[in-house]
């Protein structure tokens, strides 16, 4: 066929034709078990965040026949415990796993190339581009929007959360100790209810513009996406790159 | 009248027994968390001790505080404490008036230097060089900072001087501001509430008169003992949040078997308090017995955390009737709107090219 015979990297054996492709690995494993893990906790913590600020149907009987409140918080907490551990593991593995184990804790502003890269994937996005550019890592939008909205905007709910949390664990519990400073720059927690439930939108906003990117650049950007993040290789579909 | 006459000495010249007195002693140590031996201490205090001078100054307020104080459950406060407390200076219950009581301020400054409480009701407006709040001829403000710069310390009471309360919400015309942001260089604790619960202004004087110096205080400066905790934890109603059992209207069933009033907007979960312990008027009730969400009167700001009877805030950001789900849900339906219009140019895109073409050329 045409299209295969242009690509250099073919082997024609016994009739059956076999391509290479290059392909690098990037999402170490620990990486990979923390996105899947996390991403279970966000789903869990969206829906049972939004049932605390709008509680289901009232259930009926007596009171001590039922603990739905109880459940939700509970999984809501759980969920966000766990999510805060993790995100504590994922911060040690940005230390010592690979180059790109890093790369959404920080952007690096400083740099030119970086910016022009930002500007190409937005003329990308804005269909101005023909082409696209393929990055190992994240490409320098996604950089972007990652450590911005992904990993300030979860630091945020976990320091909110704990802050919140502590208001039912009371003064003597570590988790006022360590976050209820956030009660000195809001006086009042209602103003901190209003903003961790904002930080969840803002975080449900992120989901979907994160999947619908993945989805787009796995089609689009040829380079593999959705898969990379279950076997860690990201796979080039051209050579050059 | 001799300065070192004790509270003692004024409440047994008013005819309180001794009997009463001890039962003062002990539910007031009962309600700041002393221990067994509280009691006691409460009481050697104010047998021995010389009492305080106390300066009590009104500004911006509507006088809701010395209501409640005046009502306080114990007959021994409204009878005694009230008056151990006001005998110096208090413009709103005290005889004097005019230059005569202006001269009483002017004395326990010079006598009592650097000893003396300032207690402040309302707070300074400090807009148009405080020109909103004159009291004796003059901006109030003048005549608070005048005060405070020679007292021992400061109590805020009520919301007013705490956080500003109605006269400090939007748009805050007079730039009422609370006492804290005004008086910078000396202990300053905040009672607040709307107006607070009078044992607990009782207490908060009995621990400075006992022990000589402030009880601890929190982050925002208020008294731990009272204000540790949230409504929502020492409810009664707690139990029907945890089943998920809500008032959903006023006159609904569930509104008649008293259960939870989170969903009427009840600020119990995030106002600290002791409402739901202490309870008012003799521990008769308080709003969420009555039937009432609270409605946050402790906290900083809460006029403008409404509305009282939802349980989202309103983002006036976004609008007036907006708070955080519909903000959040018309923005995350931009995005979805947006994410499909773009995945379906980027179809449309697609399919115009040969497939050959979507490859960058070689070289």
């Amino acid at each position: 066929m045409n299209v295969i015979t242009q690509v250099n990297d073919i082997s024609d054996s016994h009739g059956e034709k076999t391509v290479a492709r290059r392909t690098v690995y990037v999402y170490q494993a620990p990486v990979r078990v923390w996105h899947w893990l996390n991403a279970l906790c966000m789903v869990t913590l969206f829906i049972t965040g939004y049932l605390i600020a709008s509680p289901p149907d009232s259930v009926t009987g007596e009171a001590y026949d039922h603990f739905q409140m109880g459940y939700i918080r509970f999984a809501h907490f759980a969920a966000g415990q766990s999510m805060a551990a993790l995100f504590l593991l994922r911060i040690y593995w940005a230390f010592v796993g690979n180059a790109h184990a890093s790369q959404i804790f920080f952007v690096p502003v400083w740099r030119a190339d970086f910016w022009k890269g930002v500007l190409h994937e937005i003329r990308w996005y804005a269909f101005l581009e023909k082409y696209p550019r393929q990055y190992i890592g994240h490409n320098p939008l996604a950089h972007l929007m990652m450590f911005s909205i992904f990993t300030l905007g979860t630091l945020f709910m976990i320091v909110t959360g704990f802050a919140l949390y502590s208001e039912g664990a009371g003064r003597e519990s570590w988790q006022y100790k360590m976050f209820g400073w956030v009660f000195s720059i809001f006086p009042n927690s209602q103003d901190v209810h209003t903003f961790h439930h904002l930080g969840m939108w803002v975080l449900v906003c992120f989901t979907i513009l994160h999947i619908y990117a993945a989805v787009r650049e796995d089609i689009m950007s040829r380079q593999s996406m959705i898969s990379s993040m279950i076997s860690g290789e990201r796979q080039f579909r051209d050579e050059g790159v | 009248m001799s300065v070192v006459e004790t509270f003692y000495d004024v409440i047994r010249r008013q005819g309180i027994t001794r009997r009463s007195f001890t039962k003062f002693c002990s539910l007031t140590a009962a309600s700041m968390g002393l221990g067994a031996t509280g009691a006691a201490k409460v009481a050697q205090a104010l047998e021995t001790k010389p009492r305080v001078p106390v300066i009590w100054m009104h500004g911006l307020e509507c006088t809701c505080c010395s209501e409640s104080f005046i009502r306080s459950a114990h007959p021994l406060v409204k009878d005694v404490v009230l008056s151990m407390i006001s005998l110096d200076y208090d413009d709103t219950i005290m005889a004097a008036a005019g230059f005569q009581a202006d001269a009483i301020l002017k004395e326990t400054r010079e006598k009592h230097k650097g000893n003396y409480i300032l207690a402040v009701e309302g707070n300074p407006p400090l807009n148009e060089d405080g020109m909103f709040c004159i009291d004796g001829g003059r901006p109030f403000v003048e005549k608070l900072k005048e005060m405070a710069s020679d007292a021992q310390a400061i109590i805020a009471w009520g919301a007013c001087a705490s956080w500003g309360c109605v006269q400090a919400a939007k748009p805050n015309p007079t730039q009422a501001t609370p006492i804290d942001k005004v008086i910078t260089d000396k202990p300053i604790i905040k009672v607040p509430g709307c107006p607070p619960i009078a044992e607990v202004m009782t207490g908060v004087v009995t621990y400075i008169l006992t022990f000589g110096r402030l009880p601890e205080l929190d982050r925002q400066g208020r008294p731990q003992m009272f204000y540790s905790q949230r409504i929502h934890d020492k409810c009664y109603r707690r139990p029907h949040f945890d089943a998920g059992q809500f008032v959903e209207q006023w006159d609904d069933e569930n509104a008649r078997q008293g259960r939870c009033l989170y969903k009427m907007g009840c600020k119990g979960p995030t106002t600290y308090n002791a409402c739901s312990t202490v309870r008012w008027n003799n521990g008769v009730s308080f709003p969420i017995q009555s039937g009432h969400g609270c409605i946050g009167c402790s906290e900083d700001g809460f006029w403008d955390k409404g509305p009282f009877y939802e349980r989202l805030s309103n983002i006036k950001q976004f609008g007036v009737e907006a708070n955080a789900d519909k903000v959040g849900i018309a923005v995350a339906g931009a995005v979805g709107v947006g994410v499909a219009a773009h995945a379906a140019v980027t179809a449309v895109s697609r399919v115009t090219v040969k497939h050959d073409d979507k490859a960058p050329p070689k070289g």
